[in-house]
């Protein structure tokens, strides 16, 4: 703010009266009490605190004043600029403030309308429940191993000690890829990965292969040709079927809650020997706590050691897998195989982004 | 198998109150798999009783013949009077004995009887057929009981029909052909509850005679190793089956036939031994067993005419095969309704061969089911032994003097063993006396030498070969139950390769930008690319086959994403969804062009390097792909405006996800008009990465969408992520604090300039101090005049140390002009 240095003129000495002073400040505080809205009270402000204001000409006569009582005249003017700047700032603040609540209440919307703007999209159960599986074991420090869906007979068969004419074959209902004598099938299952593993890594080998299988049944409620497993490998020194056991309940509490644990029948699968199906006591299924077959598992027969180069005297390794299908169906009540595979988008949407 | 506990009491003294739970139990803690238990006992409620077939009605005017007949059930009825009931089967004549079931019981499955008016007579209960009973298959007519029935009318018939037995029905696992018997399963129920078990087996059985039952020449004994044989002659043609025989075999699910042949299935079922039955008398000239020559002909008792293969064994007289060996008799020496003199066979055959006769012929037989999953070598005499036993008792005749016995099988190889690998493969500490008795227990012949032991396998158990085998039969002994659970402390791992992550990603990011995931099938028709117009010289048509498809209309393995991603969204459309945008992560197929056979590869010892690699080389491509397919509005009509449908923007959109979501810099990815199959020739985007073409985003072509019933518009993109360049490591922008300088430009060029060629001359033109360009406006009005376009871009121009003068910015904006003059001729709208 600057001031004119006008001229000294004693009659004019009014303002800085301590009367006139409290005058003052009261009349400002009636006229901003008075003012409905902010811009009102802009208007004020010249009024009250500009040039013209009765402060500044209070102030502007300090300089009539004799020098003994220029500095009490100076702090009573500072006073009352200051009662007035503070009143002007205070009904400022409560007119702001209301007219915010006046603005918000004008603002108000339902926010009950639908909030479908953005559709959201979902990853397919089967994913989530293959990566989900993955991770858990990558924590324990496997690696994710993979191969191929159309596959060499070797590896799918051969190397897993399935002859060609072993009756296990017969069991697998295998799709070849022509022309005959082709050596190529779709897999009939992930263990083939397990050969893979142990051609292209050196024991001590922790994988776990997540992938698509293919059996030449037809859809309905409770077969698919194209399905899901997850296949666990440990080859390393020392292991035994108490690690098999110790990982496979490990696997079954992390998927299916701290009650969850395992039972081994005995089974025969030509790659593993002892062979066993585990099935998983799962407290949560629907119609109620019960034994569920789970998959099969066993020691990873030294023949098939032999066939990857694994010296079996040295190394030992158990293999486990079950089907991602059915691992979904009881953990969250599916009925119909069909449903995980038409892509149904009701079906799907309903699982989001995670499990 | 389905099979009797009264039958497995024979050999086994299982508890009297023994529980189907229990019984179970026992059976699958050894590795049987149990289908069912079922209590017969229980299944019949009310009076089931035997009935004595007095008079026979034949009822006319009817669709079928239905029968009036009084049988007599004795006081059962509490009368005492004959019982009315009319019945549709007719293979019963008066003085049959049949089984009754009288009104007020029930049949399994809740039917219950009463006595109702049918056929204009009263009928008071039911003559029951074997299935009705729920005791087989079997409905050509009502049960008959063979003439020694111990019943009298009226007594309960649950005893005599077999339906005071609990029936088990177990399924046996491809190395366990042994317990496909009575013989097994009672064996192994003895191990389970260490109970004592009578071996049917060790009936004394005489050896072989100088003189043979028959001559026989048995050629290969590489596929035949045993081949015995012996004779019953003046058996009566007319002599039935006894009742035991009939309720055992019907349980078991085998029809009854002729004494001579359910004899043969009836010691199948006890022993595990297929067997054979031929009539003396129609056999011609000495028997040879042998290789089948190529291209004979043999007609089975199933009545097919079957052409031969090198491979099959036969059996052959002077008139040529007359059995398929192992798998099934022919018709012109079969035991038949005349037959008085009996040859009986039992041999060993190689398990290879008859799996492959079984699935060459697709003759799985019970008795092919049990040569492929091992047969016990040691039993051929004894089944001979029962068998001429049986014959003789039930069908009278004589047992002749003279025994054939071929035998050539080898001795069982001793299996080495170090005594403590069980203890170190499973991880429970077995003591050696506790190994040597589990394997004792299974039958071995044990010796032990320090540290080593030598176990000699049972005849019956040719699954037994390596250490392994014996290693789980002592864990399967002892108890699978009492492994205990350890984890195993892994190495520490790299956690997801780069392309795992970047699969991950994608897919990830395409959810959560509002795409549904698809898992789709991947089996294609040419049709299907036919539709998707895709030509005959794209790589797309370089198919797989499979040589065994489901349907001969999908024979081939995908080669793109789309077919089947467009398939699932066209079945949504037909549940009613109109706005959908689907998605797939998946492999497609790529066929190598005669890439022929992979070399053979032994199982004995690793495949050299080179050997693996070339095998692997014949394996098709099978690139990961991406591929997403959207039709109605990518955002909804609501209440906040209309809708947005989905176009080929939004398809170039996913793609440019897809890439970031890759970690593939913007720069580096460029997108070309082109036009590719199946896209519309105008809305076509090839999107390409360091100039490399990685897929097609756009708008489908209207003939596609047409031929595959699509929504109108559906748009799709497909890349090869396996195509994508790894992503760099981000160098780090600067990022200037200083103000930027904000200038529009609207440039016009000629319409057919594509945006994208016009912002690069901007971005080449405004040298560094550009920051960015974003085009805000694309328009076109006759102002402008035709053929002409203008686009109206924001750019922000920042220095990274200091506040940009005006001229500065000016002259950046006036030089991005220049080139796009320059390259474009673009100009100044309003300039």
């Amino acid at each position: 703010m600057s001031y004119r240095n006008d001229p000294y003129d004693p009659k004019q000495v009014a303002y800085l009266d301590p009367a006139a002073l409290d005058a003052a400040v009261a009349e400002a505080d009636k006229a901003f009490a008075g003012a409905a809205d902010p811009d009102a009270l802009t208007q004020l402000r010249h009024l009250h605190l500009g040039d013209k204001a009765p402060i500044s000409l209070a102030r502007r006569e300090i300089g009539a004043l004799p020098p003994a009582a220029k500095s009490e005249a100076g702090k009573r003017v500072n006073e009352a600029r200051r009662q007035i700047q503070d009143l002007f700032d205070a009904r400022s603040a409560a007119l702001a403030a209301e007219q915010e609540q006046r603005v918000l209440a004008e603002e108000r919307v339902d926010v009950t309308l639908p909030w479908d703007r953005r559709p959201r999209g979902a990853r397919h159960p089967l994913s989530t429940l293959m990566e989900r599986i993955g991770d858990l074991f990558v924590g324990m420090g496997y690696e994710i191993a993979e191969g191929p869906e159309a596959e060499l007979e070797w590896t799918n068969f051969d190397a897993l000690n399935i002859p060609p004419d072993h009756p296990a074959r017969g069991l697998m209902d295998t799709f070849h890829i022509a022309p005959e004598g082709s050596g190529l099938v779709l897999r009939t299952h992930t263990s083939p990965v397990q050969a893979r593993a142990m051609l292209t890594r050196t024991p001590p080998i922790y994988v776990i292969a997540p992938g698509r299988v293919y059996r030449t049944d037809e859809l309905d409620a409770t077969h698919t040709p194209v399905f899901h497993q997850v296949e666990g490998l440990v080859v390393d020194r020392g292991i035994t079927m108490a690690h098999l056991r110790g990982t496979l309940d490990h696997f079954a509490r992390a998927m299916f809650g701290p009650d969850a644990r395992t039972r081994f029948r005995p089974h025969y699968f030509p790659f593993t020997e002892p062979s066993a199906e585990f099935d998983i006591w799962f407290p949560e299924h629907r119609d109620g706590p019960q034994w569920v077959e789970w998959g099969g598992c066993g020691m990873v027969n030294p023949r098939v050691l032999r066939a990857c180069g694994i010296d079996p005297d040295e190394f030992s390794g158990f293999a486990f897998g079950m089907g991602i299908e059915r691992s979904l169906m009881f953990r969250h009540g599916i009925s119909d195989m069909r449903d995980m595979v038409e892509g149904d988008v009701r079906f799907t949407r309903a699982f989001g982004m995670e499990l | 198998m389905r099979v009797g506990l009264s039958w497995l009491r024979e050999h086994v003294d299982l508890p009297a109150d023994i529980s189907a739970a229990d019984l179970e139990q026992a059976l699958v803690g050894l590795g049987i798999e149990v289908d069912s238990v079922a209590d017969l006992r229980a299944s019949v409620t009310g009076g089931l009783v035997v009935g004595r077939v007095l008079t026979v009605e034949e009822l006319t005017g009817f669709k079928k013949p239905i029968r009036f007949c009084t049988v007599d059930v004795g006081a059962a009825n509490g009368t005492g009077q004959p019982q009315e009931i009319v019945c549709g089967a007719s293979n019963f004549a008066p003085g049959d004995l049949v089984v009754v079931i009288l009104p007020g019981g029930v049949l399994p499955g809740g039917f219950e009887i009463g006595a109702r008016k049918t056929y204009g007579h009263m009928s008071a209960g039911m003559i029951t057929s074997a299935r009705e009973l729920g005791l087989g298959d079997d409905h050509d007519g009502i049960i008959v009981l063979p003439p020694d029935t111990t019943g009298a009318p009226g007594d309960d018939a649950r005893a005599i029909v077999g339906l005071d037995d609990v029936l088990v029905e177990v399924e046996i696992t491809p190395d366990r052909g042994y317990a496909m018997s009575v013989r097994g399963i009672a064996r192994e129920l003895a191990l389970a509850l260490g109970l004592p078990f009578r071996d049917p087996a060790l009936v004394p059985s005489p050896r072989a005679t100088a003189e043979p039952a028959y001559p026989v020449d048995v050629r290969d004994p590489i596929g035949c190793d045993r081949f015995a044989a012996r004779a019953v002659r003046g058996v009566d043609p007319a002599a039935a089956t006894p009742a035991f025989m009939v309720r055992r075999l019907t349980q078991a699910g085998i029809r009854t036939i002729s004494l001579p042949v359910d004899i043969t299935n009836y010691l199948m079922l006890e022993l595990g031994q297929p067997m054979h039955a031929f009539d003396l008398d129609r056999l011609r000239g000495p028997l040879v067993v042998r290789r089948a020559t190529p291209g004979e002909k043999l007609t089975t008792l199933d009545g097919a005419k079957r052409t031969l293969d090198a491979e099959d064994m036969v059996i052959c007289d002077d008139s040529g095969p007359i059995s398929l060996a192992a798998v099934m008799g022919g018709e012109t020496s079969e035991v038949h309704v005349g037959t008085t003199d009996v040859l009986f066979e039992a041999a060993h055959w190689d398990p290879v061969m008859v799996g492959r006769t079984a699935r060459r012929h697709k003759l799985f037989s019970e008795a092919a089911k049990r040569w492929e999953r091992g047969v016990d070598p040691a039993l051929p005499l004894v089944a001979l032994e029962r068998a001429v036993a049986l014959l003789t008792t039930h069908g009278g005749g004589t047992t002749g003097d003279e025994i054939l016995d071929f035998d050539a099988v080898r001795p069982r190889t001793p299996v080495d063993m170090a005594v403590d690998l069980p203890t170190r493969r499973v991880g429970v500490v077995y003591e050696p006396a506790r190994v040597v008795g589990l394997l004792e227990a299974v039958g071995c012949t044990v010796t032990v030498d320090g540290d080593r032991l030598s176990a000699v396998p049972p005849t019956w158990r040719p699954d037994l070969t390596d250490p392994a085998d014996l290693v789980e039969e002592v864990v399967r002994l002892d108890g699978y139950d009492k492994v205990p659970g350890r984890l195993p402390l892994a190495p520490a791992g790299r956690g997801l390769t780069d392309t795992q992550r970047r699969r991950r990603s994608v897919a990830r990011a395409l959810a959560e930008t509002g795409n549904v995931e698809v898992l789709s099938y991947p089996f294609v028709g040419t049709p299907a690319l036919d539709a998707l117009g895709i030509p005959d010289d794209d790589p797309r048509r370089a198919l797989v086959r499979l040589a065994n498809p489901l349907s001969d209309e999908e024979p081939y393995l995908r080669t793109t994403l789309l077919p089947p991603l467009l398939a699932t969204l066209r079945r949504n459309v037909g549940r009613g969804a109109r706005d959908l945008s689907l998605y797939e992560v998946g492999v497609v197929f790529q066929a190598h062009a005669g890439a022929g056979a992979p070399p053979v590869m032994s199982v004995d010892e690793r495949p050299a390097d080179s050997v693996f690699a070339a095998a692997d080389a014949v394996v098709p491509e099978q690139p990961w792909h991406v591929a997403v397919v959207m039709a109605g509005e990518v955002e909804p009509t609501g209440w906040w405006a209309g809708g947005r449908p989905a176009t080929w923007a939004d398809a170039v959109q996913a793609a440019r996800t897809v890439l970031d979501t890759a970690g593939i810099p913007e720069e580096r990815v460029s997108v070309r008009s082109a036009a590719v199959a199946p896209w519309h020739p105008g809305r076509c985007a090839a999107i390409a990465v360091d100039d490399v073409v990685v897929g097609w985003a756009g708008e489908l072509h209207p003939s596609v969408v047409r031929a595959l019933d699509l929504p109108k518009r559906t748009a799709a993109v497909e890349l090869d992520l396996d195509a994508l360049p790894a992503a760099p490591v981000t160098p780090a922008p600067r990022v200037s604090g200083f103000p930027p300088a904000l200038i529009d430009v609207a440039l016009v060029v000629g319409e057919g300039v594509p945006a994208a060629d016009v912002r690069q001359a901007i971005v080449a033109g405004a040298g560094d101090l550009l920051e960015s360009v974003r085009l805000f406006d694309v328009y076109a009005s006759e102002q402008l005049g035709s053929g002409r376009k203008s686009l109206a871009y924001k750019l922000t121009f920042r220095a990274p140390d200091r506040t940009l003068t005006v001229e500065e910015a000016v002259a950046a904006r006036d030089a991005a002009v220049a080139e796009a003059a320059n390259r474009f001729g673009a100009t100044l709208r309003g300039a």
